[in-house]
C-alpha cells in the first residue's frame, strides 16, 4: 500500500480486501502499483476525492488521481453514487473512473456509462485471466491514455 | 303487403272476415239459386192459371166468332203489368184476336201456333200456350207472353239485402275478431316483445305473462324456463370469471413477486457467489506462483483441481445467467446471413478443436432473427458437433438447410459420439448431460440455451442420434 495521500496514480476502492490484494498484487507485478491508494468504502473514497475528513489537507484540485478503479457494490455509498458525486463536481470531473465489479448485469452496465463512466469492466473469476485483466487496465490507463490536468 | 309478412294480429281478423264473408255470399248464392228456381215454378203456374182463366172467357167469343168480345176479355190484362202480349188464335191457328191492340203482328207469332198446353222461356220472357177447349172440342188456341221483371226485381232486391248483410257482417266480423284474436295475438305479442328485450338489452331477467294453457302458455312457460336458466347459467358464467379474474390477478401478483425475487437472487448470484470463487482461484495462484515450488507432486495436482473446479464452477455461474439472463431478454429481428453466420462461426471455433474436421457448409437461406441469438445458437451446435466428433480418425461436420411447412429448417450433422435416443428428453434440459464431463467437457447449459433461444424465435428444434454414430441437430424457423 502506497504510504502517502499525496501524488496518487491508482485509487482503488473496493471493499473486499481480498480482491484488493490480487489486484494489487497484480499491478505490482507490472510495476503500476507503487502510486496506489486503496480506500474501502465509498465515503471514504468522497472524502479523499473531495479533501474530506480524514484526508483535509489533501490538495483537491492540484493533485488529482490518474485513474480510479472503483467497485459497485459496497458498504455506506456505493459506486454508483461515488460515480455520479465524481462527475457532479468540477474538480473532479475529467478523472477516468473505471469500474471493476462481478456484475455482469445490463442496468449495471447501462446506469454507470449513463452516469459517465470511462470502462466497465467485469472481473474475470479465474486467476490469470484476472491478473492479466488488471495489468493491461492499469497499463492503458497510466502508460497509454492521455488524462486532462 | 304480402300476407305472409302481417302481424298476427291482422292476419287472424282478415281470416275471420274473408271466411264470414265467403259464407255469407255463399248461403246468399244458394238462396238466389233457390229463389229464382222457385220464383219460375210459381210464375208458370200463376200464368197458367191466368191463361186458363182467359181462354174460359173467351170460348163464347170463339164459338160466336165475336172478336170484339175477345178483345174485351183480353183488355182486362191491362190489369197485369208484367203482360206484354197476349193473342187468342182460331182452331185453323189465324189471329182472332190480340192485346194490346196496337201490339205488331210481327211479334206475336203467327206461324207457330200451338195447340197443347205449353211453355217456354224465351229472351227473358214466359210464353204460355192454352189450348181453347170447350166439351172436349178445340176452338182455339190463347197466346200469353209475360216478361220476367218480377224476378228481376226479387233478385236485385236479394242482392242488395245481401250486400248490405255482407257488408254489416263485416263490420260485425272485424270488430269481433279484433276482440277475439287478443286471445292468441296478445300472448303471442307477449312473446315477442320479450324475445326483443332479451335479444336487444341482453336483459334476461324479464318474464312473460302465461294467459292459458293452451300451446302458447306451453310455450310461454318453455320460454320463460329457458330464461331463467340462461339468467341461472349467466350468473353463474360471471361468478366463475370474477373467481378467476381474482385468481389470475392474484396469480399475476405472484408471478410479479416470483419474478423479482428471482431478478434479485440471479443479481446476487452474479455478484457475490463470484467474488468468493475469485479468491479461491486467485489464491490458488498465487499460492502456486509464488509457493509452488514447496509443494511436491500431489500437493501440486491438489492445487490444480482446486483451481480448475474453481475455472468450471464460475463457468457453470456464467451459463446460468446467460440461460436466466435470455427470459427477459427482448428478440431483435432483422435479416440474417445464415451462411456468412455458420462460416463465421466455425472459423472462430475450428483452432480449439484441433482444426482436424472436414467441414461442410451448404448454402443457408436468410432468416430474421435476432443476430447475436442466433449466433448463440450457431456457436453452441457448432462447437457440439466439433467437440462430439474430435474423437474421430476422420471428423466430418455438414451444417445445411431446408424448406418445410412455411419455415427453413437448418440442422448440423456430424459422425461423433452420437447419443442414445431412449435420453433424448434428457437432452435439451439445464444442467443434464448426456456425456461424462472428463470425456467431453461442459455445463449441459448449452442446448437448453439453444432449446429457449429457438422456442423465443417461434421456432422448434429437435435432434437424431446414434451412439457411435454421430447426432444431427435441426431447428426450424418461420419465415415471416
Amino acid at each position: 500500500m502506497h504510504d502517502s495521500i499525496h501524488d496518487v496514480d491508482i485509487l482503488l476502492v473496493e471493499d473486499n480486501p481480498d480482491d484488493a490484494k490480487l489486484v494489487i498484487r497484480a499491478l505490482k507485478k507490472c510495476n503500476l502499483g507503487n502510486k496506489l491508494i486503496h480506500l474501502t468504502d465509498g465515503e471514504q473514497a468522497l472524502n479523499f476525492l473531495f479533501g474530506k475528513g480524514e484526508f483535509s489537507e489533501r490538495e483537491v484540485e492540484e493533485d488529482k488521481p490518474r485513474v480510479i478503479l472503483l467497485d459497485l457494490k459496497m458498504p455506506k455509498v456505493d459506486g454508483l453514487q461515488v460515480l455520479k458525486a465524481i462527475r457532479e463536481d468540477p474538480r473532479t470531473r475529467v478523472i477516468p473512473v473505471v469500474i471493476m465489479t462481478s456484475s455482469a448485469e445490463d442496468r449495471d452496465i447501462v446506469n454507470t456509462y449513463n452516469s459517465g463512466v470511462n470502462a466497465y469492466v467485469v472481473k474475470p473469476v479465474g486467476f490469470e485471466n484476472f491478473s492479466k485483466a488488471v495489468a493491461e487496465l492499469g497499463m492503458f490507463w497510466l502508460l497509454v491514455n492521455q488524462t486532462a490536468k | 303487403m304480402v300476407f305472409r309478412n302481417l302481424p298476427i294480429r291482422k292476419k287472424i281478423r282478415w281470416i275471420i272476415m274473408l271466411t264470414s264473408a265467403a259464407v255469407l255470399l255463399f248461403t246468399f248464392l244458394s238462396y238466389l239459386v233457390y229463389e229464382v228456381v222457385t220464383f219460375r215454378q210459381t210464375y208458370v203456374q200463376q200464368l197458367y192459371t191466368l191463361a186458363r182463366i182467359i181462354s174460359t172467357n173467351c170460348t163464347a167469343a170463339l164459338a160466336f166468332d165475336n172478336p170484339d168480345d175477345a178483345a174485351e176479355v183480353l183488355g182486362a190484362l191491362k190489369a197485369e203489368k208484367h203482360i206484354v202480349a197476349a193473342a187468342l188464335y182460331d182452331k185453323q191457328g189465324n189471329l182472332f184476336s190480340k192485346y194490346p191492340q196496337d201490339y205488331s203482328l210481327h211479334t206475336v207469332p203467327q206461324d207457330q201456333v200451338q195447340f197443347q198446353e205449353d211453355h217456354r222461356f224465351e229472351e227473358s220472357h214466359l210464353i204460355i200456350f192454352e189450348p181453347v177447349v170447350q166439351n172436349n172440342k178445340t176452338l182455339g188456341v190463347f197466346y200469353l207472353k209475360s216478361d220476367m221483371d218480377a224476378m228481376y226485381e226479387r233478385i236485385s232486391l236479394y242482392a242488395s239485402i245481401a250486400a248490405a248483410v255482407i257488408a254489416i257482417s263485416f263490420v260485425v266480423a272485424y270488430f269481433l275478431s279484433n276482440r277475439l284474436q287478443r286471445s292468441i295475438s296478445r300472448p303471442v305479442h307477449a312473446l315477442t316483445s320479450t324475445a326483443k328485450t332479451v335479444s336487444e338489452k341482453k336483459d334476461y331477467s324479464v318474464r312473460t305473462t302465461k294467459t292459458g294453457n293452451d300451446e302458447i302458455g306451453y310455450l310461454t312457460d318453455a320460454f320463460n324456463q329457458m330464461l331463467s336458466e340462461i339468467q341461472t347459467q349467466n350468473a353463474q358464467i360471471q361468478l366463475f370469471n370474477q373467481k378467476l379474474e381474482l385468481t389470475i390477478e392474484q396469480r399475476t401478483h405472484d408471478l410479479a413477486t416470483a419474478n423479482k425475487e428471482l431478478e434479485a437472487f440471479s443479481y446476487s448470484v452474479s455478484h457475490d457467489l463470484r467474488a468468493p470463487l475469485r479468491s479461491i482461484n486467485g489464491y490458488s495462484g498465487i499460492l502456486m506462483e509464488d509457493y509452488g515450488h514447496l509443494l511436491d507432486e500431489e500437493g501440486i495436482q491438489a492445487l490444480k483441481s482446486i483451481m480448475r473446479n474453481g475455472m468450471r464452477m464460475g463457468q457453470l455461474i456464467d451459463d446460468l445467467l446467460a440461460f436466466s439472463r435470455l427470459g427477459k431478454q427482448h428478440v431483435a429481428k432483422f435479416n440474417l446471413n445464415m451462411t456468412a453466420l455458420a462460416k463465421a462461426v466455425y472459423d472462430d471455433l475450428k483452432e480449439q478443436y484441433g482444426n482436424k474436421s472436414e467441414i461442410l457448409i451448404n448454402p443457408l437461406p436468410e432468416i430474421k432473427g435476432d443476430s447475436s441469438m442466433l449466433r448463440q445458437v450457431m456457436q453452441n451446435l457448432i462447437s457440439n458437433a466439433l467437440k462430439y466428433s474430435m474423437k474421430r480418425d476422420k471428423p466430418v461436420v455438414e451444417i445445411g438447410a431446408y424448406r418445410e411447412n412455411g419455415g427453413n429448417v437448418y440442422y448440423v450433422k456430424d459422425n461423433g459420439v452420437g447419443f442414445n435416443m431412449q435420453y433424448y428428453d434428457k437432452l435439451f434440459g439445464v444442467f443434464q448431460r448426456l456425456h461424462n464431463v472428463t470425456d467431453f467437457e461442459g455445463t449441459g447449459v448449452g442446448l437448453a440455451l439453444v432449446h429457449r433461444i429457438i422456442t423465443k424465435h417461434d421456432g422448434r428444434i429437435w435432434a437424431e442420434g446414434k451412439e457411435n454414430e454421430g447426432a444431427t441437430f435441426y431447428f426450424s424457423l418461420p419465415v415471416t
